[in-house]
């Protein structure tokens, strides 16, 4: 199971950062998003797999690491505020730059720069 | 606290003349007297005990684990060094009274000087390295200030450029010094450096400390190849330049020196280093000194090479030349303070510096020409002044060391050189200014200055004279103390008597003056030669290569930093696969001896799934919708594998926060283009591909060796402690809301304020409304769909006590205010989608940050009322009660804790959701003021 459970954050890894090396700001929060599960099941994982022993005092005989799971869960909730950010950043930029590049200008066109307001 | 307070009085006093500045010039001048004056008494007041040898240490912990104390230790050498300043301090100030003009402001001058005066006390009054090095920071900046003074004149604002370049840089390699001493010895108290020599010395990074060491003592006391900047602060007002770079100030690097000596003089590396430095230093500053025709510029030079001179003493290594050494900082601190203040009046009442027009001034001011006559006499050496005592023993030392082997001999040669100089520079000094035919083309007629301006030369003066013959009676106790702190108490057998026979230092001293009047005499030929040499001017040639430098710097940092953000990407993660790649190469077995699960069906099926979902998403990265369904699956698999793993917190939050991310997304691709334009070349595909699998495999290596390896977790203790301590069996909940409360009020700020960004971010923005998506497709126009409205209106009070459920339940089993109020949030916004903003806004009118801020202010005033109880913050309190119809009930300050972190949660993901929706309304948000 655990070959298969790096494999996995490795694929995810591997997704999320192909994604975040593209040019345009859409892919770039996909990749990210995609970067965040990688990363919480990594820490996650840090407490090793365990089945059927949720940290639940008095359901079972061997508990889970409840630590990396609090880390992981304030995790999410910080990733989501994160992604939130980048994706209101992205629409910002967009409306103030006229197109939706992560330098904020398209890079061929020299051009066709437009001034940031 | 006395020790304290002969520091803080100063840094009081910087506010005295800010305050008295609507007083007269003399008001001002005493007010600002008053705190070193005071602090001169409470530092005499301690001599007693510091003569007799003991060191006296004042002591506040303030960061012990990075080593930072407030340290201030009072022994022989900061005595003394305190005395120079304080006592030079008052005089200086009295000086500048008369000094500066009208139209000088008066309390701004006096402002930076009492800084600097502060700045200096700590110094040499730091029982703490990285408390030494802020303050000798201070004394850079506050040099800085004062040299710039008259920062209308150009030369002025260069020279203090210069100052602080130099010495800034050289506080930079001595902060980087101290920080290696600090990791040698494991600690900044300064006792217990000078406690570890030998740890020091014979540590293999040794002969780096030094050399940053001396960089940062070298550039401050302005030794050869650094001494450039001195002579151009001299721009600075001249109770500055009498004060910071003849007194005190420029001898900060020789106090370094000296006070280090224990710690890391005695090696061959120190002996060559100081002693070369201070060598040349010596011998460039005589000579330049003799060419200057501007007084200060004169004085500059000597200064240069006297502070050399002192420093070639400390590079001896013989406990004798440090005694030495430490005279002459006393002596040269009394007679060149006195020479610039001199300098300084010649200046005022005759307006010229130049000593071709300045000639024959005796008859203009015979007092003042007396008493720089004195005070030159003592530069030059000459006995019954304090001049010749240290220089004898200057001398008499190099004829005692062996430091360049059989070519030891060249030293007391070079030496006697220099003296020739000195003897002739200082003749220059007395005869071109005061005799020397009448004064050419000067703008006034010279005449004495205010009867006060001339007290503090006076006093100066007398002490040269009185050391110079009462020696051991007027200084021999403080000499004393200040070996005994420099020499670790092995000060040697010295005699202070003025005649010692005739012998070879005395030969030396007489063949000094008298070359040196030879020279003066026969100077002509000398400056013809001189005059041919080409003229390098210092601070041209140091601002072009700082031009050229800071050039360098800005072509290297366009090369870098080209604004392009995947290039910056691909430099972060290349590092990283670098950085954590390596250490596995070296790992021989990524497996770590644990045994794997087996893997069953659904696992199997799930992993299938995710990888399937990601793969589609790269895939199809390009068609946004497709590619966002796609990655919902992988987000939902990733919330099935924490139910899998027995995290099933996890699995409700993953799940919640995936519907919240997609419809975020949702929303954003109405913003956004549908599609993304091919345009990364092919060679760009592969060279990401190749980056990101590089990354997959370091990462997946890591976390299978990881996982296989066995482990010890400190979790045992949240497990047993759970219920006894913060009454909950839901231990991940009760980590959350008790063991790490502090951690998780941290997050909910963060995620308040990322909310309250991103609502700033939304309001003005330009408005922009496709009227169709990508291709051209107009939007549907049937605004809200019956059957949803229908369904959401019916599921909103189901969905919200379930979240009440999933927050009660939350301490005991899987939930919480994290996982309820994701649930909440998601509830209401499935409204805003059904019935629109005005449907909402109708029903539920709130203003989203002030939820964010009250869910926050509920979680601060939890963790405050443990306060109240004389508890620390966020101390938990739990009790059992019954209560009719839901039975007996556990309550918990947590709880209320938790109520904060969902009110938080709610309101922050609704302010980044509904108002992102509203964008398309007239409900957008805007400014109030622009309505």
């Amino acid at each position: 199971m655990e070959t298969l459970f790096a494999s996995c954050i490795g694929f995810l890894t591997f997704c999320g950062i192909f994604l975040m090396l593209r040019g345009r700001t859409f892919p770039v929060m996909l990749g990210l998003t995609m970067l965040s599960y990688a990363v919480n099941l990594f820490i996650f994982a840090s407490g090793r797999l365990t089945l059927r022993g949720a940290a639940v005092l008095g359901t079972s005989e061997q508990y889970a690491d409840p630590l990396p799971q609090a880390l992981v869960l304030t995790a999410i909730v910080i990733g989501f505020a994160m992604t939130a950010f980048l994706v209101i950043l992205a629409i910002r930029a967009r409306a103030d730059l006229g197109n939706d590049h992560v330098d904020g200008k398209l890079p061929d066109a020299d051009g066709m720069k437009r001034e940031s307001r | 606290m006395t020790l304290m307070w002969i520091l803080l009085l100063p840094l009081l006093g910087t506010m005295v003349p800010l305050l008295a500045g609507k007083g007269s010039r003399t008001t001002c001048a005493f007010a600002t007297g008053v705190a070193p004056a005071l602090a001169l008494v409470l530092l005499l007041l301690q001599a007693p005990e510091v003569f007799s040898g003991e060191t006296l240490r004042f002591f506040v912990s303030w960061i012990p684990l990075l080593g930072l104390d407030i340290t201030i230790t009072l022994d022989g050498l900061a005595f003394l060094f305190s005395l120079l300043i304080l006592g030079i301090g008052l005089l200086i100030i009295v000086y500048a009274r008369y000094y500066l003009s009208e139209r000088d402001s008066m309390p701004r001058f006096f402002a930076y000087l009492m800084l600097f005066m502060t700045a200096m006390l700590g110094i040499v009054l730091s029982g703490n390295l990285l408390q030494l090095w802020l303050f000798w920071e201070l004394t850079s900046i506050s040099s800085f200030l004062l040299i710039s003074f008259w920062w209308h004149k150009a030369e002025a604002r260069r020279g203090a450029r210069m100052a602080l370049t130099v010495t800034g840089a050289g506080g930079l390699a001595l902060l980087a010094a101290f920080l290696m001493i600090g990791d040698i010895v494991g600690s900044y108290d300064l006792q217990q450096v000078l406690a570890s020599a030998d740890q020091i010395r014979q540590h293999s990074h040794y002969p780096i400390l030094l050399v940053l060491f001396l960089l940062g003592c070298f550039t401050k006391s302005a030794q050869f190849p650094f001494h450039f900047w001195l002579p151009n602060a001299m721009a600075a007002p001249t109770p500055v330049s009498a004060y910071l770079h003849s007194a005190t100030m420029v001898k900060a690097g020789i106090f370094l020196l000296a006070r280090f000596y224990p710690a890391l003089s005695g090696t061959e590396l120190w002996f060559v280093l100081v002693s070369v430095a201070g060598l040349a230093t010596l011998l460039i500053g005589s000579y330049l000194a003799l060419f200057k025709h501007d007084l200060k510029g004169l004085l500059a030079y000597s200064t240069i090479s006297h502070l050399g001179l002192i420093t070639l003493l400390f590079g001896m290594g013989t406990d004798l030349a440090a005694v030495a050494g430490l005279f002459h900082i006393i002596n040269h601190a009394t007679f060149k303070a006195s020479l610039f203040m001199a300098a300084g009046i010649i200046d005022h009442e005759s307006g010229s510096r130049d000593m071709r027009k300045l000639n024959g001034l005796w008859q203009f001011m015979p007092i003042t020409a007396t008493l720089a006559m004195v005070a030159a006499a003592a530069m030059a050496g000459v006995p019954l002044l304090n001049g010749f005592l240290s220089k004898e023993m200057f001398f008499a030392e190099t004829l005692h060391q062996h430091l360049l082997g059989s070519l030891s001999w060249v030293i007391p040669v070079l030496a006697t050189i220099a003296a020739i100089f000195s003897v002739a520079y200082s003749t220059r000094f007395i005869h071109d200014v005061f005799f020397n035919g009448q004064p050419k083309g000067l703008s006034k007629t010279p005449h004495e200055p205010p009867r006060y301006m001339r007290v503090p030369v006076e006093i100066l003066v007398a002490l040269c004279i009185l050391v110079g013959i009462f020696p051991s009676y007027m200084i021999g106790d403080l000499l004393h103390a200040a070996s005994v702190a420099v020499l670790a108490g092995n000060v040697p057998q010295y005699s202070l008597a003025i005649w010692h026979g005739f012998n070879l230092p005395l030969l030396m001293s007489v063949l000094a003056v008298s070359g040196g009047v030879l020279i003066y005499i026969n100077r002509k030929h000398l400056f013809d030669f001189q005059n041919t040499l080409p003229d390098v001017d210092a601070l041209n040639s140091f601002e072009r290569g700082i031009k050229q430098f800071a050039a360098r710097c800005h072509r290297f940092y366009q090369w870098l930093d080209n604004g392009s953000l995947q290039r910056y990407m691909t430099l972060v993660l290349l590092s990283f696969v670098l950085l954590a790649g390596l250490p596995l190469i070296h790992l021989t077995t990524l497996w770590g001896g644990r045994e794997e699960l087996p893997i069953d069906a659904v696992n199997g099926a799930g992993a299938a799934l995710l990888l399937i979902g990601a793969f589609a998403t790269v895939m199809w990265h390009r068609k946004r919708v497709v590619a966002l369904l796609m990655i919902s699956v992988v987000g939902l698999m990733v919330s099935i594998a924490f139910t899998r793993f027995s995290a099933p917190d996890l699995a409700l939050t993953q799940l919640s926060v995936e519907v919240v991310t997609i419809i975020l997304l949702m929303l954003a691709l109405f913003f956004l283009p549908h599609k993304t334009p091919k345009q990364s070349e092919s060679s760009r595909v592969v060279r990401d591909l190749s980056i990101a699998s590089m990354v997959g495999v370091v990462v997946g290596s890591l976390s299978y060796a990881l996982m296989t390896r066995p482990f010890n977790t400190i979790s045992d203790f949240f497990l047993t402690n759970a219920k006894t301590g913060g009454g909950g069996t839901n231990v991940v909940n009760v980590i959350l809301v008790d063991f790490r409360g502090f951690d998780t009020l941290g997050e909910i700020t963060v995620l308040g304020i990322a909310s309250l960004g991103i609502f700033k971010l939304l309001t003005r923005i330009p408005l922009f409304k496709p009227s169709s998506d990508g291709e051209g497709r107009p939007w549907a126009l049937e605004r809200h769909s019956l059957l949803l409205a229908t369904v959401s209106q019916s599921l909103l009070p189901l969905a919200i006590m379930v979240s009440i459920y999933i927050f009660f339940r939350g301490h005991n089993l899987p939930g919480g205010g994290f996982i309820a109020g994701l649930v909440t949030a998601v509830a209401i916004i499935l409204q805003y989608i059904a019935h629109g903003v005005d449907w909402v806004k109708e029903r539920m009118n709130v203003e989203y940050q002030r939820v964010v801020a009250i869910g926050l202010m509920i979680a601060l005033f939890t963790g405050a009322a443990s306060w109240l109880f004389g508890r620390p913050f966020l101390t938990s309190w739990f009790d059992y009660f019954d209560i009719p119809v839901l039975g007996k009930i556990e309550l918990a300050s947590a709880i209320a804790f938790d109520l904060g972190v969902y009110i938080t949660v709610v309101g922050s993901t609704l302010l980044i959701l509904a108002n992102l929706g509203k964008m398309t309304t007239a409900h957008r948000p805007v400014h109030k003021e622009t309505i």
